[in-house]
This record gives structure tokens, C-alpha cells and sequence, in this order.
């Protein structure tokens, strides 16, 4: 028991700290491919170095981290724990201080049904590379990411400001809007799989559609991972869907932070993005499924197969895993640097009058011909 | 026969009446694809051009339109009106004959000469002290316009100026016969005065790059 439980720890250590590295990288990522995508060169000056002689190789490879900007991820988070953290006088002392934790917990608990390999064989017990193997593990991620905007919406609320208020209500209506959309996308690609088990949906699309494609839920169900990726997209409030920051107007639901708390809903945005990156990875793309590879090895659908050890299996899986969600972050920070923001009444016809009948209208065409088939 | 206006007014009228948007097209995805393409295929360019660089290729197609100031600067244009500068005799003494004109012309009243009797009888005056507040100047260029003695020049290059205060932007007549001696962080001195001895005897600093180069980081 106690060996489950160590193992248990690991596992969730390892997502844990994973998601955490890729959410605070994320800054760095957000200023370097912004900068290479305008024709800039981006942050290049924030580095340190140690004042002992011994320490030369060690500030050399400082300076050189320091002109990639990576050092500007460790310059931000002294900043935000080294500012004054203010309450507002009007505000709410408890429920000022529980936002932004409720916030990122329900962000971060969505990790823990997501599968991220396939199952490990270690000292003759099976090892599954998920925190909680919930057997309903979808809704379970779908219910948590949209408990994760009560935060914000308490944010707005206890801040005792009008301005974060608004965007406490602006985050409340474009929820709805597209958690519905979100929601009923997914009944297609469930319909599909014919599970709701995030391990056996992953499973199902290692199988291969008329022997050559992958059974990715991107091939069966593409009008389904559209209105997901933009719903998706819209969950993670960032532009074009982040009317509840809305800089330019009305500073957002967090206008009243300041210090770490603001960083906190900062954090969040990012590890929303990883969550609907992993999520859009799993749901849609195969999770940690290689193409053309089983347990016993590459099976190439024109004939000839490569073994592959079980180890070697894993690691793949692993791999194949981050890179997805790797391309899936770079995705979304490309939208984000490219796309205007929707005007208000926009972003609503968006998602009421577009995106859910659209995900309506994928149901029922999926539920016929799911019928049909079999 | 239509007019000429007629037909431009038919042409603006026709320029200005929005075409109607296909479907395909008002459901934003073409557009949406279009941007991203080129987003991404300047991230991509820009990616592969700083690798090159790092490996030493493609030395010559910048990956960045950035000039990383200061450690680079731009170059300047022909024209273009920078610092002031007095121009000297071989002597090392100013060429200015304080004869007030530019004084006099400047619109933002930004020029202070004191006016003093030189030794030599062939040139009729000096002036002991000449001060230029940048603070107030327009950078219109109309003293050196007015110097009948080319004595007045705008060409150092340097147009970085920056100060603690107004008081910090003040130039003397040693920084504007040699300039880049002055420390812009400290107080200025104003009204120097100084004698034909003492002109001779200030440090010479090089000449201005020429018109057009810039001013090469220091």
C-alpha cells in the first residue's frame, strides 16, 4: 500500500512539475515568439552573476541564458513576490485572498484525470501515468476546468472595484457562452469512442481507420475539434476571447491585485492553456499514441515492423505526448499574437448563434451515422 | 460627357461600396487561416535566420528589424540636424565673431553669447561665453543658417540627449567646441567664461563622423 502510494506521489510529482515548468516557460515563450513573430528580437538583458572566482563557467552559461531571456522568467517571479500586496479597503479580506487560489487549484486538479503515457510495467505491477484513474475522467475535467472560473468571478465580485466587477460578470456570461459549445462538442467525439475513461479514449485512437489512419479524433470528428479548440480557446480568456482582462477598457476581474495573488491568475491563464493543450492533445489527437505504434513495436501499414522494447514504449509515449501538447501551446500563442479581439456582442453571436448550434447540428450527424455503422 | 469630378466622384463612390462576403467567407476561417500563415511564416523565417547566425550563415539578411541601441545605432540621414557644435580656428580659439545674429534669429530664444574684445586686431570680436539650452532649442537650424563665419554647425551626429533636469541639458561653450566631454549626469556649469589663453588650451576632441554615418557606440 504504501508502495502505490510513493508511486501515486511520483506520478502526481511528475505532472505536477511538469505543468507548473511548462506554464512559468510559457513567459518566456509568450515574449520570444511574439518578438519573432513581429520581426523583433524580444528579451535579451536580464542575467545575473555570482561575485566568486569559481563561479566563472557558471556566469558564463548565466550570460549566455540571460541573452536568450530565459532569466527574464526568474526576474518576474521576484518581482511579483517582492511587491506590496494590497487589499482594497472596500474589498473582502478572506474571499479577496481564496480568488486567485481557488482560481489555479481547480486549473491545476484538471491534470489529474489526463492521461500522459501508456501503462508502465515495473517490478511486476502495471503503473498507469495518470493521477486519478476516474472512470468518468471527461466530465471530471470538464467540471473542474469550469469550477476554475468561480475565482475569477469572485475576483470581480470582492473587490469592492466597478471596473473588476464588470470583468467578473464579462468572465461569468463568456463562460456560459462557450462552456455550453465545449460541452456538447465532445458528445460527438464520446459518441465516437464510446467512453467517457480518458485512458480508454486515448486507447481506441491507437487503432487505425481502412488500415492506414490513425483513429485520431481529429479524423473522425472535425467540425468537433474545431468548435472545441475555439470554445477551448475561449476558456482560456486570453485574446481574441479575453473580454473579462479587456486592457484597454477595463483592466479585468483582477484589477484590484497586485503581488503574488496577481501572479497567481497570471499562472492560471498559463496552465489553462497547457490544460486545454493536453486536453485538445487527448481528445483529438491521439494523446500519447505514436502513429503505426503497438506494444510489440512499429507496425507500418504496408507491411514490415520494427520491435520496440516496453521501456522504449513508454518513453515514446512520453515524448509523443509533449510534443503535441509543445505544438499545441505554440499554436494557441500563435493565435494569441495574430487574431484581434471580438467586440462584445460579437464574441456572444459567436457562441450562442454559431458555435452551438454548430456542435448541435455535429451531434446529430455523428449520432446517425455512428447508428448506421454499427 | 461626364467631367473629370464626376468621374472621380463616381470612382469613389464605386471604391467605397463594400463587396458583399461569399459564405465561405463570412464564416472568418480563410481569414483567420491567411493571418496565422503569415504570422507563423515570419516566426519560422525569423527562427531559421537566428540559428544561421549562430552558425555564422546569412550574416548579411537581419532576423530582427531591432537595432539594439546602445550597443547599435541607427544610421543617421545627409540632412539631418543633430547637436550643435562651434567650429574653431587652428588656433583652438572659436571662429564665432560674436556678432549676435544667431542670438538674435532663434526663434525659441534658446542662444546666450557674451560678446568680448579679442587681442588680435584682425578679428574684431570673441565671444567669452557661449551657452546653448537644449532644453528650449527647436533644432531648427536657422543659427547655423544665419552664421555669416560657418562658426555654428549642427552635424556632431548625437541626438541621444537626456538629463536628470532642464538645468542638465544646458551646453557650455567647452562642451560645444569639444563635444562629448561633458557628463550629461552632472550639474552643468553656465555662463563659462573664458579668455583667448584658455580657449588654446582646452583639450581637442576628434572631429564629428561625417553627415549620413552616425555616431558609433562608445
Amino acid at each position: 500500500m504504501w508502495f502505490d502510494l510513493g508511486i501515486k506521489l511520483a506520478v502526481s510529482a511528475l505532472i505536477l512539475g511538469g505543468v507548473l515548468s511548462f506554464a512559468g516557460m510559457q513567459t518566456w515563450l509568450e515574449r520570444k515568439q511574439s518578438a519573432l513573430m513581429q520581426d523583433r528580437i524580444g528579451a535579451n538583458r536580464a542575467y545575473f552573476t555570482l561575485p566568486w572566482a569559481w563561479a566563472a563557467p557558471i556566469n558564463w552559461l548565466l550570460r549566455k541564458l540571460g541573452g536568450l531571456g530565459i532569466l527574464n522568467v526568474l526576474a518576474d517571479v521576484m518581482k511579483m513576490f517582492t511587491k506590496e500586496d494590497i487589499i482594497p479597503a472596500q474589498g473582502d479580506r478572506f474571499l479577496h485572498t481564496l480568488a486567485p487560489f481557488l482560481s489555479i487549484c481547480f486549473a491545476l486538479l484538471a491534470f489529474s484525470a489526463i492521461p500522459i503515457g501508456p501503462d508502465v510495467e515495473l517490478f511486476g505491477r502495471t503503473i498507469p501515468l495518470q493521477v486519478a484513474d476516474i472512470n468518468a475522467g471527461l466530465l471530471a475535467v470538464l467540471a473542474l476546468g469550469s469550477l476554475g472560473v468561480y475565482g475569477v468571478i469572485l475576483a470581480g465580485m470582492v473587490s469592492g472595484s466597478n471596473l473588476a466587477t464588470l470583468g467578473g460578470l464579462r468572465a461569468a456570461s463568456q463562460v456560459i457562452a462557450y462552456e455550453i459549445a465545449l460541452g456538447v462538442s465532445l458528445v460527438g467525439a464520446i459518441a465516437c469512442f464510446g467512453s467517457l475513461d480518458l485512458p480508454t479514449i486515448v486507447a481506441r485512437q491507437g487503432q487505425l481507420l481502412w488500415g492506414w489512419l490513425p483513429r485520431w479524433g481529429v479524423f473522425l470528428q472535425p467540425l468537433g475539434c474545431l468548435i472545441f479548440m475555439t470554445a477551448a480557446l475561449a476558456h482560456t480568456k486570453r485574446i481574441p476571447f479575453d473580454l473579462p482582462e479587456g486592457e484597454p477598457e477595463i483592466i479585468g476581474y483582477f484589477a484590484e491585485y497586485s503581488g503574488m495573488k496577481f501572479g497567481l491568475f497570471f499562472l492560471t491563464d498559463f496552465v489553462e492553456i497547457v490544460l486545454v493543450a493536453a486536453l485538445t492533445t487527448t481528445l483529438f489527437f491521439g494523446g500519447w499514441q505514436v502513429p503505426y505504434l503497438t506494444p510489440a513495436g512499429f507496425q507500418c501499414p504496408w507491411g514490415g515492423s520494427v520491435p520496440v522494447s516496453h521501456l522504449a514504449y513508454v518513453g515514446l509515449g512520453l515524448l509523443s505526448f509533449t510534443v503535441k501538447v509543445v505544438a499545441f501551446i505554440w499554436f494557441f500563442m500563435l493565435i494569441r499574437w495574430t487574431l484581434p479581439r471580438f467586440r462584445y456582442d460579437q464574441l456572444m453571436t459567436l457562441g450562442w448563434k454559431v458555435l452551438f448550434p454548430l456542435s448541435l447540428a455535429n451531434i446529430a450527424v455523428t449520432g446517425v451515422l455512428v447508428v448506421l455503422i454499427t | 460627357m461626364h467631367s473629370v469630378s464626376d468621374q472621380l466622384l463616381h470612382r469613389l463612390r464605386e471604391a467605397r461600396k463594400r463587396r458583399a462576403l461569399s459564405w465561405w467567407e463570412r464564416t472568418y476561417l480563410p481569414a483567420v487561416a491567411q493571418g496565422l500563415w503569415l504570422t507563423s511564416a515570419h516566426f519560422w523565417r525569423n527562427l531559421f535566420l537566428h540559428l544561421a547566425h549562430r552558425a555564422g550563415l546569412f550574416r548579411s539578411v537581419p532576423a530582427a528589424a531591432t537595432i539594439q541601441y546602445p550597443d547599435e545605432r541607427r544610421k543617421t540621414e545627409l540632412r539631418l540636424r543633430t547637436r550643435h557644435r562651434l567650429t574653431k580656428r587652428e588656433d583652438g580659439t572659436p571662429r564665432c565673431v560674436a556678432c549676435m545674429m544667431c542670438e538674435t534669429v532663434c526663434p525659441a530664444r534658446c542662444i546666450y553669447i557674451v560678446a568680448g574684445e579679442h587681442p588680435d586686431p584682425n578679428v574684431e570680436k570673441i565671444p567669452k561665453s557661449f551657452d546653448i539650452d537644449l532644453g528650449k532649442c527647436v533644432y531648427c537650424g536657422y543659427c547655423v543658417e544665419a552664421c555669416p563665419e560657418d562658426a555654428i554647425r549642427m552635424d556632431t551626429q548625437r541626438h541621444d540627449i537626456a538629463a536628470y533636469s532642464r538645468d542638465g541639458m544646458w551646453l557650455d561653450i567647452k562642451e560645444l567646441l569639444n563635444p562629448g566631454t561633458r557628463a550629461f549626469s552632472e550639474p552643468p556649469e553656465k555662463f563659462v567664461q573664458l579668455s583667448v589663453e584658455e580657449f588654446k588650451r582646452l583639450p581637442s576632441t576628434p572631429e564629428p563622423p561625417p553627415p549620413g554615418t552616425g555616431l558609433a557606440p562608445s
